[in-house]
């Protein structure tokens, strides 16, 4: 009877030390322990840029003062925009828009610093490129930020008075209404309300990296068994399904974890992306992801019949995760039918979990509507998985 | 008393089938080894070998049939059928990227065997691979991952063995000291099930089983075998050996003609008109013809032939 073997820890160990003895030759495995998160930092972090620096812009300026040239000089400094051009209209600004030579056109208008002294509250005005608003908005979100430094630095001592709007002297802006910005900065273009896309695509990245390599790797591992021949002798040995299946997992998990802490390392050193929460809770999260993953990829091993077919269920499923999980677009807008896919990915929970843990320093409460579909993903593919899992050869 | 004490037979099983997608591979087979006996299991390549094993030890469940190996159910006790079954499967089935020695300390671990450090020395020595241990099992030439496979299913000590084609692409030194080593574990008590494509290997079995395209078609020692089919077998020496062979074929009492390197094997079921055939064509022209005792290998290529023309009689 099947029932009558129990679960034997002595057999489970020698299942996990032939796995880890395996890992230790796989040459190309290892290479991919360390090469995946590399390569996919360098990617998503330097080349796939979502807050790219350096941006070209063109200067159309009618009016030539301190404050003007103080702002030209701060947008510069911030190494969001590269004045290359000064362009003598509006019209040439916008042919070399419309080229694709600059991303930015900053108009300031004639008597612009005239009407700020007065009171007027001027506008400059800055046209954008808006093909692409993700290389954009994060330019254009550090605008207002610049001009409130100009403010700050070039209204000073008899022109102080004109600082009313500025948030920082409302304390002390004794019986003044506080009041719009001396002057302001309009742009062509909505940008993401989300001003640290920074620090959210890295974090986002660990959920990324963890399900392409543990789904994959867990995938060929047992594939890799069926394909070589060697399967029918673990089968023909006295084990049980659940003892080869959480063997063979063990080392994944110890893989995913330095995974997980490669990115942690980068995201700090790297990246500078400021770590709210406990680190602790950061590793519980992952091990809980790594759990949920590996049940997908041993799941995937079982209707896989060789390696080849692993890997290209395992991209299948990366796909979808990448798209609708809130890594790349703000989950919140994505249509209906979409948020229901996502939602049933394990790597959206992750995403908020990790988010919110990192950068918001979410602690247990803050995670926990995200914790329990986590859970309830892995126990019911685990499921699936020991069925599935085939205990003869037919 | 355990099930095993209380039978004469390591494997006993009645009219098991298999079908595999519609195909019926396994088709009523029934078997029986005693105890100490190293049985031959013969048959062409696809014949139903492989499934047959398979079935009697607990990898694959029968569609229909009983029986027992080593006295345990093969449907309902597979689990007990796996400790105490050393299985061999076709291919080389061990782990290519660990050692020699990793590889028996995994199997010595799943079969949780007492002092395995001691077991697994005592194994390599056996065996003679004790400075091979650290050796990758895949560098290994054919001969020695045969001979590892058999150490790694001779750990547990199992009462049966299951070898399937074990000696395939081995070269003949090591064959014949695979089957000195079968024999010697036989005699100790152990029972063997072999397949095997090999007249040599054959001879040496003490009972065979000839299976073709998942019927069994003859079962017992080599000499019921032999006489089972009623065969008398000619030599036939000289020239043009060829031309002469196609000539015979035409014959109504010739069944097969097989040529043995310098000698031409002439068989059929009727003996006397199978002799004044061979008198007319052969001595004529100046051949030698000699009667001779049929073997098993003309026994084997008539069967092999018989299934084929009746496979194809019934097509």
């Amino acid at each position: 009877m099947k029932g009558r073997q129990r679960f034997s820890a002595a057999r489970w160990w020698a299942v996990v030390l032939k796995e880890f003895t395996q890992l230790k030759r796989d040459r190309l495995t290892f290479a991919m322990i360390v090469g995946i998160p590399i390569m996919q930092m360098a990617l998503f972090g330097f080349a796939i840029n979502t807050v790219p620096r350096h941006l070209d812009t063109g200067i159309v300026s009618a009016d030539e003062s301190n404050v003007t040239r103080s702002f030209i000089e701060a947008m510069q400094n911030s190494s969001y925009f590269k004045i290359v051009k000064r362009l003598p209209n509006e019209q040439a600004g916008r042919e070399a828009l419309a080229r694709g030579q600059l991303m930015f056109v900053v108009n300031i208008p004639a008597g612009f610093t005239r009407q700020l002294l007065r009171r007027e509250h001027p506008s400059i005005l800055i046209e954008a490129d808006a093909t692409d608003p993700t290389t954009t908005g994060s330019a254009l979100a550090a605008v207002n930020g610049i001009a409130q430094s100009v403010v700050q630095r070039e209204l000073t001592g008899p022109l102080a008075g004109l600082q009313a709007g500025a948030p920082n002297d409302r304390s002390s802006s004794l019986g003044w209404e506080a009041g719009p910005a001396p002057f302001s900065v309009s742009v062509h273009q909505l940008y993401n309300p989300d001003e640290i896309t920074q620090y959210n695509v890295v974090p986002g990245l660990m959920g990324m990296i963890l399900t392409l390599t543990m789904v994959m790797m867990t995938g060929l591992a047992i594939t890799r068994e069926r394909e070589r021949g060697t399967m029918e002798n673990l089968l023909a040995m006295p084990a049980t399904p659940l003892e080869v299946m959480t063997g063979k997992l063990v080392p994944y998990v110890g893989i995913g974890l330095i995974q997980a802490s490669i990115i942690l390392l980068a995201a700090r050193y790297v990246f500078f992306v400021p770590f709210f929460g406990n680190i602790g809770a950061v590793y519980l999260a992952a091990l809980l992801f790594i759990a949920a993953n590996l049940t997908v990829g041993i799941t995937f091993s079982s209707l896989a019949r060789n390696q080849l077919q692993a890997v290209q269920l395992a991209i299948f499923y990366f796909l979808p995760n990448i798209v609708l999980s809130g890594f790349m677009f703000p989950f919140k807008g994505m249509p209906g039918w979409a948020q229901v896919i996502g939602n049933v990915l394990p790597l959206t929970y992750f995403n908020r979990l990790i988010r919110g843990i990192l950068l918001k320093g979410n602690g247990w409460a803050d995670s926990w509507p995200s914790v329990w579909p986590l859970m309830l993903f892995t126990v019911v593919l685990m499921g699936v998985a020991v069925i599935t899992y085939r205990r003869t050869l037919d | 008393m355990t099930p095993a004490a209380q039978s004469g037979f390591a494997i006993d099983v009645q009219g098991l089938n298999k079908r595999f997608d519609g195909k019926h591979v396994v088709k009523d087979v029934s078997l029986r080894v005693r105890r100490g006996e190293i049985f031959g299991f013969l048959g062409p390549n696809g014949s139903g070998k492989t499934t047959t094993i398979r079935m009697m030890c607990g990898l694959l469940k029968p569609d229909s049939g009983t029986g027992t190996c080593l006295g345990y159910d093969i449907l309902r006790d597979s689990a007990e059928i796996k400790r105490s079954v050393g299985y061999m499967t076709q291919s080389f089935s061990f782990w290519n990227d660990l050692t020699i020695a990793e590889n028996l300390d995994f199997v010595a671990r799943m079969y949780q065997i007492p002092g395995r450090r001691q077991a697994v020395e005592r194994s390599l020595a056996t065996l003679g691979m004790t400075s091979r241990a650290r050796q990758l099992a895949g560098e290994l030439s054919g001969g020695w991952k045969q001979r590892m496979a058999l150490a790694a299913c001779m750990l547990h000590s199992p009462q049966l063995l299951l070898l399937d084609e074990p000696t395939a692409g081995v070269d003949p030194r090591a064959r014949r000291d695979f089957w000195d080593e079968l024999q010697t574990l036989a005699a100790g008590g152990i029972s063997v099930l072999v397949s095997t494509h090999y007249m040599d290997e054959a001879v040496r079995c003490h009972k065979l089983a000839y299976i073709s395209a998942g019927t069994l078609l003859a079962q017992g020692t080599a000499e019921e075998i032999i006489e089972g089919q009623h065969l008398s077998t000619w030599a036939i020496r000289g020239d043009r050996l060829a031309e002469l062979q196609e000539e015979l074929r035409k014959k109504a009492a010739v069944a097969q003609t097989v040529t043995f390197g310098e000698v031409l094997h002439v068989s059929g079921t009727n003996a006397e008109l199978l002799e004044r055939e061979i008198e007319q064509t052969v001595v004529s022209s100046g051949r030698r013809a000699e009667k001779i005792d049929t073997d098993l290998e003309d026994v084997f290529i008539y069967l092999m032939g018989h299934a084929e023309s009746n496979a194809g009689g019934n097509a």
